[in-house]
């Protein structure tokens, strides 16, 4: 039997509301829109039992309900609209609402649902006004995304029908034998590129494998005297992906032959580590899911950065709370499990103005979504996945390039705490036994997410489930992070744990495989989501929530009880063995039987070669303006340095009550660069977190982004009272065309600044990622192919640990009087500046890039940061802004806005060579942060910052008035506080 | 119960004198740490307990004076904030939560907590009608989750907010617009059963915000039962224990500094929970 049951607001539904005016902003004359929420019940209820349903999944204080038992049912709603859209998910996707109605009604009828009973949800959303057919179909793109979900349009007294995306498989599950032995290199170079074909001829979706790799699997196979099956090559596939063993960081490259992660990350950081000798407060490297390093004496602090871009571009809001609550088990999957304390974002897009649609397809077929839907669904991801997580989010940026626009960056950073030992036991290590049970536990294997982000062009029709699409479901989520890091850690009842993320089970239990030698696996045993899943899908599905874990025969029974009492579904899954062998059944015979050693070693090498770019740009011509009042206005509301307020407020930065350094800082409400947590609720120790990215620098040199990238990142938190000598970073490559020579020179040049400024500033890498091949390939709004790459992008992320959380310094202007001075040097360094792109842009309708990029001094810089610490850390500074995009006009709005006080400025007292009035203002010179400090300690303050190029150069002032004074006298800015705030606040303010 | 987040010097559990609190988890919620910090601050014997647990009768209600539903996301909002949790209340804890509100005893539902009471019908149980659901916290005005900082002022009486004219805390919530009927409305007003209303004080006026964050009908923030003893509030107390937590303290610390005042310790969310354990002492 199928109920459908409507609820509908009987008050004013703000979501409605919201929408309404959304649609009304986008120019759709809709006049009025409602809202219905609707559960579609395939089960042997009553009527009577369903009408008892509505009311457990209603509010009778502001909602009524519908329950229709036929499609016959006459009874409408707001019947004096015109048009109901109703929008519902495809068959196989996850639906999160409607687990959570059928755990309802399961616990309410104290009855579990049968095999096929379910619950279903959508939503209608009622239209009055009048519409042509065009502008429906325009409305109606606007409110779904066809990859995830089904939308139907009917008149308002159509009739109502009930759909139940129920998924039908019908193909009988079997393992394919893929005849390799016979192949010849142009077969073999097909099959690794396409992927095996279904019976239909379709592909499976690509391997990934190229030619060597493919030759080495038939070797194998020689070796080994048989064919392999589909299931062994899709599994060799995922472990030797792109993802799983980085490539273009092992592989030899040029003159070096062990590649750039180990010459220039990895012996970094080990170099780092043995200077520091005592002092050496890294605990586990680049051999976990996290990075971690001392927090105080009995805990540890993790972190982990990932990106989640291509996803991303298909389903926004999918791809990033898909993103954030997989990076949140990166942290559950630390050690033994560390306790998620913080998330970060940083969102690369393009600007969200840009309506020029994009085309995957020929013939203007597989739109893309636009810059702005994007945006919006990847900020809508991130909150979903963090606020229901109860894991507090105070970190992030949004950075704008058109070059972003095929594939948006999606970064996601999760933190995390875990005691060092329990009874003995070293937490941050683990080891799964030979004879334990391997147990998957959390959600369920479906059809989502095979083959990660290869999405299929065949049209979605019902019956076929969507697979290339995860969404995330933080509650299950919670449910075992609770379980795992909160109790059963500490009973010891289990002695491995790492998290199902990409490449699924094959993944997880083949790197948990190399602690004890080896696995069976009886693929029968694992928990399907629907009947059908051929034996291959399983092993590979990357549907979420789900972690694998090494439970001792022993601890069984217990870890099962702990997880039914928490509501956590586990199972076991096969066993642990030493056998060295890789083994895994199906119907009673082996569908995978291979040696280890092959499955994590047999990858051959490729030798990269390099070939350095040349590249000269016109270098700009322009006469200084005589005022400079409307650059500073415009500047503050460009994209890359404007206000995001409305995404740091509907982020929770406060939960887990440990917020120190918000997200929004002083009066003015600033968005900050640095932000601090304490994450034991009655401990002042505090962790700073902070970031630092000059994507627009890579144009010149990528050498030189990266420098700037770690200098800003660790400036940014010495800014905030961060303490040098106990400061990580992490670095997260994001890349494109990585085949290319050229691409890879500017790779090689990148990772050794990673090298020459971790030393330099005795700061090592803990943990980092890589994603490639960030290009997009299709067609343009007029149909004609285009190839979009992203600038090369270096993330480098930092995190220190300070003893005092009082300490702390925030960017506002605290007291009118203060005085303000600049640390560091000015240069004439605007290459790849966002003035430059600013007057390009205004000037020729396209920005300037230049060739005078930023250069770091870092033994320079080190020398100051460290006076700026023990300044801050003897409470003399009132407040630290670090200077970066934008220069110091910037951030001396900054500070001003702040603490919304005025501030008075001589520019004639900016130490540097700058002789341009607005090349002060304006360069990015590293290195530099504006303070203000209380007259009384100028002296002290001067005395302690001796030795360094520092300047006093104005004062805070009470009378709102933002001016600047030039060598000659000159006003050239004059402007006032609210103005400027204005300014900084227009540009998202309806976002 | 692991509890590493509180360092095992504060776990002083054996004071049998202590009034005892319970704070529930499980199913998402996720404020219990820093509830049962709040709780530990100001002199309580505090236990997280799953919700399971009283389930399965592993533990009972009847052991503890204060029972707090801490903020979170149970269920994910799924149906509506609140509803799930409350619906599994209500199916296995019925009788025992009738029961611990007809002794002396007191409940606090903070955010997500106060949520779950309102579906649970324990506020504000007008005319004792215990059960029955007569409020909503609704979608925000803005139809999006919000975290700032609200002035409240406190008015009505209550065991919980003795002695409490303003305090400035957090709020962090999609659904925490107050509603009710107008009838009910009336009701609540008559009885004096709200307790806390936004209204634009200190943190307002330095980060010039407005004073109801969330479009709440009358302003309200927080109500009571009649009886006084069941607190259902929309902002995060919790989340205003420390000095540090309050996003002013480094411009008050600089003035305070300057002014050779010592600098303050705490941040006013404390009291309230001061309050619900000095009601055992007494």
């Amino acid at each position: 039997m199928v109920y459908r049951i409507e609820v509908f607001s009987t008050i004013p539904d703000m979501r409605a509301r919201v929408r309404l005016k959304k649609l009304q902003a986008e120019k759709f004359f809709v006049d009025a829109l409602e809202i219905v929420d609707v559960y579609t019940i395939d089960s042997s209820l009553t009527l009577h039992e369903a009408t008892q349903v509505a009311d457990i999944l209603s509010n009778p204080v502001t909602q009524k309900t519908i329950v229709r038992a036929s499609e016959d049912d006459t009874e409408r709603l707001y019947s004096d609209f015109n048009q109901v859209i109703e929008i519902g998910f495809l068959p196989g996707v996850k639906d999160n609402v409607a687990s959570t109605a059928r755990e309802i009604i399961q616990d309410f009828f104290k009855k579990k649902f049968s095999s096929g009973e379910d619950v279903y949800t959508s939503q209608m959303f009622y239209l009055k006004g009048n519409f042509s057919d065009d502008i429906i179909k325009k409305i109606v793109d606007s409110l779904y995304n066809p990859l995830i979900q089904r939308a139907s349009v009917k008149s308002i007294k159509g009739k109502i029908l009930f759909t139940v995306p129920k998924v039908k498989l019908t193909v009988k599950p079997s393992v394919d034998i893929i005849p390799i032995l016979e192949m010849d290199d142009e077969q073999l170079a097909v099959l690794g590129k396409q992927g095996i074909l279904n019976p239909d001829g379709t592909s499976r979706g690509p391997l990934a494998l190229n030619l060597s790799y493919m030759k080495a699997i038939q070797s194998y196979c020689k070796k080994i005297g048989r064919n392999i099956t589909d299931i062994e090559l899709e599994f060799i596939a995922q472990s030797w992906s792109e993802h799983c063993k980085h490539p273009k960081f092992a592989d030899p490259i040029d003159e070096i032959p062990e590649g750039l992660f180990k010459r220039y990350i990895k012996s970094a950081t080990k170099e780092i580590r043995k200077a520091k000798a005592s002092e050496d407060f890294c605990v586990s490297v680049f051999t976990d899911n996290s990075g971690a390093i001392v927090f105080d004496d009995e805990y540890l602090i993790t972190d982990k950065c990932e990106t989640h871009n291509s996803p991303s571009a298909l389903d926004p809001f999918g791809g990033s709370i898909t993103g954030i609550v997989g990076v949140n088990r990166d942290t559950i999957g630390f050690g033994l499990g560390a306790k998620p304390i913080i998330n970060c974002y940083g969102f690369c897009f393009a600007e969200p103005t840009d309506t020029q649609p994009l085309y995957k397809g020929k013939n203007f077929t597989q739109k893309m979504l636009s810059p702005r839907r994007i945006m919006e669904g990847v900020i809508e991801g991130v909150n979903v996945g963090g606020n229901c997580s109860g894991i507090p989010t105070p970190q992030g940026f949004i950075l704008f390039d058109k070059r972003y626009k095929g594939k948006p960056l999606v970064f996601v950073r999760t933190l995390g705490i875990i005691p060092r030992e329990t009874t003995g036991r070293k937490n941050y290590e683990k080891k799964a036994n030979a004879g334990d049970y391997i147990v998957m536990i959390g959600g369920r294997v479906g059809k989502d997410g095979i083959h990660g982000a290869t999405f299929s062009s065949e049209a979605m029709d019902s019956g076929s489930p969507a697979t290339a699409v995860q969404i995330g479901d933080p509650i299950t989520q919670k449910k075992f992070s609770d379980a795992i890091v909160k109790e059963a850690r500490d009973l010891e009842l289990y002695s491995s744990i790492t998290d199902n993320g990409a490449g699924g089970l094959s993944s997880s239990v083949g790197e948990m495989a190399k602690e004890s030698g080896g696995f069976h696996v009886n693929l029968e045993g694992v928990p399907v989501k629907y009947p059908g899943l051929a034996p291959w899908e399983i092993w590979i599905s990357e549907s979420q929530e789900r972690m694998s874990v090494a439970v001792p025969k022993n601890k069984w029974n217990s870890f099962l009880e702990l997880m039914e009492m928490r509501g956590v579904e586990a199972t076991i899954i096969g066993e642990f063995t030493n056998s060295g062998k890789c083994v895994a059944e199906y119907n009673n015979k082996n569908v995978i039987d291979m040696d280890m050693e092959f499955v994590h070693e047999g990858l051959p090498k490729t030798h990269i070669q390099t070939q350095p770019k040349n590249e000269v740009y016109e270098e700009p011509s322009f006469d200084v303006p005589s005022d400079l009042t409307p650059s500073i206005k415009s500047m503050l509301a460009r994209n890359n340095i404007t206000s995001y307020s409305f995404i740091s407020q509907q982020y929770d930065h406060e939960v887990q009550g440990g917020s120190v350094l918000k997200p929004l800082q002083g009066r003015g409400c600033v968005n900050a660069d640095t932000t601090a947590v304490r994450p034991l609720v009655n401990s002042q120790k505090t962790a700073i977190i902070s970031h630092g990215l000059n994507p627009s620098y890579s144009d010149i040199s990528t050498y030189h982004m990266v420098a700037c990238a770690i200098d800003t990142a660790i400036r940014n938190s010495i800014a905030a009272g961060a303490n040098l000598n106990h400061l990580a970073l992490m670095d997260n490559f994001c890349w494109c065309s990585a085949d290319d020579p050229v691409r890879m020179a500017e790779l090689k040049d990148a990772v050794k600044a990673c090298y020459d400024y971790s030393i330099l500033y005795g700061t090592p890498f803990i943990s980092g990622k890589d994603s490639m091949y960030n290009d997009f390939r299709g067609f343009d709004h007029e149909g004609k192919p285009i190839k979009i790459s992203i600038p090369p992008t270096l993330l480098v992320s930092t995190l220190s640990v300070v003893d005092d959380a009082k300490k702390l310094v925030s960017l506002d202007a605290k007291i009118p009087g203060d005085y303000v001075y600049v640390l560091g040097e000015t240069r004439e360094e605007l290459g790849g500046s966002e003035y430059y792109a600013m007057v390009g842009e205004q000037q020729r309708g396209k920005g300037y890039v230049g060739n005078i990029v930023p250069k770091v001094d870092a033994t320079k810089n080190k020398k100051l940061y460290e006076a700026l610490s023990k300044a801050i850390t003897e409470e003399i500074v009132s407040s630290a802004q670090s200077v970066h995009r934008g220069g110091i006009a910037v951030a001396l709005a900054k500070t001003a806005l702040g603490g919304m006080l005025g501030i008075h400025i001589n520019l004639t007292f900016i130490p540097g060579t700058v002789k341009r009035s607005d090349s002060i203002l304006y360069s990015e010179s590293q290195g530099r942060i504006v303070v203000t400090i209380d007259p009384k300690k100028s002296q002290l303050f001067e005395k302690m910052m001796g030795g360094n190029i520092f300047a006093r150069i104005g004062i805070i002032t009470s009378d709102s008035l933002f001016k600047i004074t030039d060598s000659a006298g000159k006003l050239i800015i004059n402007t006032d506080i609210k103005t400027l705030h204005n300014d900084y606040t227009s540009t998202f303010g309806g976002y | 119960m692991n509890e590493f987040q509180i360092k095992k010097s504060d776990m002083n559990k054996s004071n049998i004198s202590k009034p005892r609190v319970i704070v529930l988890s499980g199913y998402g919620l996720n404020c219990e740490e820093e509830t049962k910090y709040a709780f530990i601050k100001s002199g309580g014997d505090v236990d997280i307990i799953h919700i399971n647990d009283l389930i399965a009768g592993k533990t009972s209600l009847k052991d503890y004076q204060i029972m707090a539903i801490p903020g979170g996301f149970s269920f994910g909002d799924d149906t509506g904030s609140g509803n799930a949790f409350a619906n599994r209340m209500r199916n296995h804890l019925w009788h025992m939560i009738t029961d611990f509100i007809k002794e002396d005893k007191l409940v606090i539902g903070i955010c997500n907590g106060f949520q779950i009471l309102a579906n649970l019908g324990l506020l504000p149980a007008l005319d004792n009608k215990y059960g029955e659901r007569q409020i909503a916290l609704a979608h925000n005005d803005s139809a999006r989750y919000i975290d700032r900082w609200v002035d409240l002022k406190f008015e009505g009486s209550s065991p919980w907010i003795k002695g409490i004219d303003v305090i400035s805390v957090p709020i962090a919530h999609g659904e925490g617009k107050f509603f009710a009927s107008e009838l009910v409305m009336q009701q609540i007003e008559q009885k004096k059963l709200v307790t806390a209303r936004y209204f634009n004080g200190e943190i307002c006026k330095y980060s010039n915000l407005n004073a109801n964050p969330n479009g709440a009908l009358h302003d309200i923030a927080a109500i009571t039962d009649v009886s006084g003893k069941i607190l259902g509030m929309m902002p995060h107390p919790e989340r205003a224990i420390d000095f540090t937590q309050r996003p002013d303290w480094t411009l008050i610390k600089e003035q305070y500094k300057r002014e050779g005042k010592p600098i303050p310790v705490h941040a006013s969310g404390i009291k309230i929970f001061e309050n619900g354990i000095k009601h055992f002492l007494q």
